[in-house]
């Protein structure tokens, strides 16, 4: 017999879908069946059953090789990698509850360490953006409700978060878009002709690093000024077309995504947007929300700026937080040599990050916290396997919208393995013990040298 | 050997999100990520016939992928690598002051690459990352 548990947070994408049923056996070890969920979030919950699952700590030997290790030498080589180092990069989060972050900033702030995650190569010039201009935002449920101008700008939601088009953005009737999709027009701006292109009322063909300039012309044309025949690879009169078709509606949105984030001009190409936002308010109401990536990335930005007052790239080194990012962030500090320990949880920047970072994470002490074998793990001189936060143990998360959701516990972890929470607190016991080690070594040197 | 320069730009797909889930060190997520999409106009400008692998080389680094036909074309002149270790080896790393790397925007050569192996992800990091082993 199988039991169903239903109402599940898929732990995959921003989206946070809270309507997955997953079918689990009847001891309650096993996912056996996973519904309602897009085909990234089903495979994420399969995944946790893989019978090729690690299960235990692994150490990198001289050779290469890899070498079981119990928790305990884990804990003890974590700490130390940490207490000793003068300035490690703790760097990730983003896959790990909200609890979880709030524990490993305590061991930061202990042993002086950057705190960075994955909106470094993600929406980090987003967050730059906003604070340099403000941003106007609302809920999904709002635009679920409300919204009949939807526009999507260098992001590919078929393909990046799969079900935000059916539960939020173009397919539902909502309280005040009964028609759904009928009821809505859809524009998309992406320099290639992607599966959300292809739905689209509206797909501008923007060249590719032109985002700047379009957004600059779609405010022009909005004023009804004057535009040089074409822009970004686009003729005038489809940006005359578009401009129309978003003051025409009652509730616009902007969803924007890498596209805009990783061209050159970055947050200025968020700047931008922002305004373009700013200045169709002055027709019909406009919000804009970042497509965000990791199902908690976002969590961990309010974290952070709960406990430092800002949401990545805090570096807490010298006592008290600082936030730079080019200077503070993690490919900058990894680039240019100035971190001298890497401690990963949830993400994997091995796969993720260029590989000139790539490579300064593998000549340094390191440990990566992850359920899974990733090339982060098998660059890493430690490995600690965990539980997954989501299938099998709970934990706050942030939806895309600021919104937070309790994931929910489905399955057991396999026998004896630790969540991301217990391997911190476990760390961070230890990394006071040494620390209080260091300080009384210290102040014996002094009175040694005092005396 | 004919060589093309392309802009190539990375991000998500879906077979990218599946095979990351399913396990990094399977053979499924180098079907995924370890590809170019190609638009057909530079195929066939490169003269070759898809899947080919090829090398693709920026000022950043250089690494073998499989070349096929753009699934979301057309865009000539535009290389897409899904977001992974492959797309990582080349793209521009420098983040002006912003802490993002510039992920999308990396002009690129391409040339055949018969010969040569895709690797996989595992061991395509190990071994642009660890000294003293040969690539």
């Amino acid at each position: 017999m199988t039991k169903l548990v239903t109402d599940v947070i898929c732990p995959f994408c921003g989206t946070l879908c809270d309507d997955l049923e997953i079918e689990v056996s009847d001891d309650g070890k096993k996912v056996t069946g996973v519904y309602n969920a897009c085909a990234i979030g089903a495979e994420k919950f399969l995944h946790s059953a893989a019978a090729d699952r690690v299960t235990r700590p692994r150490m990198q030997q001289a050779d290469g090789s890899y070498k079981e290790v119990s928790y305990d030498e884990a804990v003890e080589y974590a700490a130390r990698v940490l207490a000793n180092a003068k300035k490690p990069l703790m760097y990730g989060w983003s896959s790990t509850s909200c609890e979880a972050q709030s524990k490993g900033h305590e061991i930061a702030e202990l042993v002086g360490a950057v705190v960075d995650n994955t909106a470094t190569v993600c929406h980090g010039s987003t967050l730059i953006a906003l604070q340099d201009v403000g941003i106007p935002s609302c809920t999904l449920g709002e635009i679920k409700n409300r919204a009949d101008r939807i526009l999507f700008w260098g992001c590919n939601p078929a393909h990046a978060h799969p079900r935000h088009m059916s539960r939020y953005s173009i397919f539902p009737r909502g309280f005040f878009t009964g028609k759904g999709h009928k009821g809505r027009k859809m524009i998309v701006v992406d320099p290639r002709v992607t599966d959300t292109a292809k739905l689209a009322d509206v797909h501008l063909q923007v060249e590719q690093g032109r985002d700047y300039e379009l957004l600059s012309a779609l405010r022009v044309a909005i004023r009804g000024n004057k535009l040089p025949d074409v822009v970004a690879g686009i003729r005038k009169e489809r940006i005359y077309e578009a401009a129309d078709l978003l003051k025409s509606g009652r509730f616009g949105i902007i969803f924007f995504g890498m596209g805009v984030t990783q061209s050159l001009g970055k947050n200025h190409n968020i700047d931008e947007a922002i305004m373009l936002t700013k200045d169709l308010n002055d027709y019909t109401k406009f919000s804009i929300m970042a497509m965000r990536g990791h199902y908690n990335v976002t969590g961990s930005g309010e974290v952070l700026g709960w406990q430092y007052g800002y949401p990545f790239c805090v570096d807490l080194s010298r006592g008290f937080a600082r936030y730079n990012p080019g200077e503070t962030s993690s490919n900058d500090l990894l680039v240019r040599g100035e971190v001298d320990a890497v401690f990963v949880i949830g993400s994997d920047p091995g796969a993720h990050f260029p590989i000139s970072s790539v490579r300064k994470i593998a000549e340094l002490p390191s440990v990566a916290v992850d359920p899974h074998i990733t090339p982060t793990t098998e660059i890493s001189k430690l490995h600690v396997p965990v539980a997954f936060v989501g299938v099998e143990v709970a934990g706050c998360c942030y939806r895309m919208d600021n919104v937070p959701i309790e994931s929910r516990k489905v399955v057991e972890p396999p026998e004896g393995m630790l969540t991301d929470e217990e391997f911190l607190e476990r760390v961070l016991q230890r990394v006071k013990e040494l620390k209080a080690e260091q300080g009384a070594a210290a102040a014996a040197a002094k009175g040694k040298v005092t005396a | 050997m004919p060589k093309i320069k392309l802009n190539l730009i990375s991000g998500r797909t879906i077979q990218q999100g599946v095979s990351m889930e399913g396990g990094k060190e399977k053979p499924a997520y180098r079907e995924a990520c370890g590809i170019i999409e190609m638009d057909p106009a530079d195929v066939k400008r490169l003269g070759i016939w898809v899947p080919a692998n090829v090398r693709v080389t920026s000022p950043y680094g250089s690494v073998v992928v499989k070349a096929i036909n753009a699934t979301m074309g057309p865009h000539p002149g535009v290389a897409f690598i899904p977001m992974g270790p492959w797309a990582n080896q080349v793209v521009d790393p420098n983040t002006y002051s912003t802490g993002m790397p510039t992920f999308k925007g990396t002009p690129v050569e391409v040339e055949p690459a018969e010969m040569e192996k895709v690797l996989g992800s595992i061991e395509l990091v190990q071994s642009t990352t660890r000294k003293g082993v040969v690539k």
